[in-house]
């Protein structure tokens, strides 16, 4: 399935809700997705399976890429029994996870679930991971200088 | 040259026992759990998976378990794991400015936008032994003052390289860097190469190096243009979806340091920059990335390359302390026919010298008989 089968809208909120579950936590996704109740039943293309991606930095931060080093990853990859079908690509070794994020993302692809799955899970998480960055900016922020340079005047 | 062995799997088996036994240690103290490793040793997690080239916090916790805090072994081991494991693709390139900063500094530049913020660093401790951490006690939740969320931190190296004072930072080619992973390192190294090098290399090597090129070895004037650390969201592109999403957000540290340079014939005097990037935590890997980075531009630039630090074989070729400490450590391991054949060439020199001199006296004695 090639992002030429989507409009740009529909790309944009998959892309966010596939970013949003794959970067919250593994126990918390778990809750909120046992929380949701029966969903359709599905097959499994691929099981949760573990490699590595290659993490390119880039010289001084904005210029050409090189290849910092790897990082694990796992994807999973499942079949509505109405035929949509979902991907879950995580950082880690979390194969539960994965699985989770290409139901959610499955489903996200049917009318009816997507704004269940949008309200019950996606936007909490985002919310939570934005209140995460908030802690981490104000506690980053209460650290915050004013270095003074003390010129030595002539004389003194 | 090693000849390989055999037998000994008894007392080898046993031998693995007993590092399990001193693994665990006394056995009347709670075992360590990898969460504590992750949560309480931070940076040598931090360091494992810069070294070892992979970041994952759970399985560099369990490799300094595995080590018993043996750090290059714990690298060793983690390198050794994501041979087993198949490659996804590369990421789409870190974007450092969209970071959320828990420590941004430049000692550059005083009024830098968005502030010099400190963040958990031990530059203004004193370095005393802090005796209460010798006992477990509650430890109050850090301090917090509002933030401004809504914008990101722009490089402090761009705001100077506007003004054509500061390098800027080497165009994209459009092409995939070079990988060591797939291909062995080649000489010459073209600096994307030379920085996948670095990134992985020994800290304590890159340590020495950096050192050396400020007490006079290769100096270039070095200042911290900027020094960051903290979240930077990971972009991917799944083969199946053709588009690219977040699959994680990781801790990076970020070094770009601005370096005198008197100009060539081409360029005129201008500051120029080396570069260095680790995972999780770790500014000591990252400056010393960033002074040997620019030390090995000595050529790029037209400077003069005499010193270790700007010689790009010999520090590409021994900065990765796998391979170092596995062929200096292979020294451990059993090389009895070697050394046999050494003895048989030692023995028969000694016994050619010998004869040589039983030769000589006989020499000089029937020459004196002679002589009388």
């Amino acid at each position: 399935m090639s992002c030429k089968e989507f409009d740009t809208e529909a790309v944009d909120r998959r892309r966010r809700w596939l970013s949003v579950l794959a970067k919250a936590p593994e126990a918390r996704l778990d809750a909120l997705w046992q929380a949701l109740g029966p969903v359709p039943t599905h097959t499994v293309l691929r099981r949760p399976e573990t490699g590595l991606v290659m993490l390119q930095g880039r010289i001084s931060g904005n210029g050409a890429p090189f290849c910092a080093g790897e990082m694990t990853v796992t994807r999973a990859a499942v079949r509505l029994e109405t035929g949509e079908v979902g991907f879950g690509y995580v950082g880690g070794r979390h194969g539960h996870q994965a699985e989770i994020v290409a139901l959610l993302d499955a489903l996200g692809q049917r009318e009816e679930w997507r704004d269940k799955v949008e309200t019950e899970i996606v936007s909490p998480l985002a919310g939570e991971a934005e209140a995460r960055h908030r802690l981490i900016a104000a506690r980053a922020a209460a650290t915050k200088v004013e270095f003074f340079t003390v010129a030595r005047e002539a004389g003194t | 040259m090693y000849v390989a062995v055999k037998g000994g799997e008894t007392a080898i088996a046993h031998s693995l026992d007993l590092i399990a036994d001193r693994r665990r240690g006394d056995r009347g103290l709670a075992e360590l759990s990898l969460e504590q490793i992750d949560q309480q040793l931070g940076l040598a997690v931090d360091r494992v998976m810069t070294e070892g080239s992979c970041y994952d916090r759970r399985l560099a916790a369990l490799a300094i378990k595995q080590a018993r805090g043996d750090l290059i072994e714990a690298i060793f081991l983690l390198r050794a794991y994501r041979t087993t494991l198949p490659r996804f693709g590369d990421s789409e390139p870190l974007e450092t400015a969209r970071m959320v900063a828990e420590r941004r500094i430049s000692a550059a530049f005083k009024d830098v936008p968005g502030g010099q913020v400190l963040g958990p660093t031990y530059d203004y401790t004193h370095r005393l032994l802090d005796f209460s951490l010798a006992v477990a006690a509650d430890r109050p939740a850090a301090p917090t003052a509002p933030a401004d969320t809504a914008h990101g931190l722009p490089h402090v190296g761009d705001i100077l390289a506007r003004e054509g004072l500061l390098e800027p930072s080497p165009a994209t080619s459009g092409e995939k860097p070079a990988d060591l992973t797939r291909q062995p390192l080649g000489f010459p190294a073209d600096r994307p190469l030379r920085l996948q090098n670095l990134a992985r290399g020994d800290e304590g090597f890159l340590l020495a190096l950096g050192y050396s090129t400020q007490r006079g070895y290769g100096n270039n004037h070095p200042f911290v243009g900027e020094i960051r650390y903290g979240h930077v969201p990971v972009a991917f592109v799944p083969e199946e979806l053709g588009f690219a999403i977040e699959i994680a957000e990781i801790d990076v540290t970020e070094c770009d340091m601005v370096n005198q340079f008197a100009g060539s014939h081409d360029v005129p005097p201008q500051f120029t920059r080396g570069y260095g990037l680790a995972f999780g935590h770790a500014e000591r890997k990252a400056i010393a990335m960033a002074l040997v980075d620019r030390a090995l531009r000595a050529r790029e630039l037209a400077e003069s390359a005499d010193s270790p630090a700007q010689d790009e074989e010999f520090v590409l070729a021994h900065s990765d302390n796998v391979e170092a400490s596995g062929f200096v450590q292979h020294l451990k391991l059993p090389h009895y026919v070697d050394f046999q054949s050494e003895l048989v060439v030692v023995r028969a020199l000694r016994a050619a010298v010998e004869a040589r001199k039983q030769q000589a006296a006989e020499e000089r004695a029937s020459l004196s008989q002679a002589a009388e």
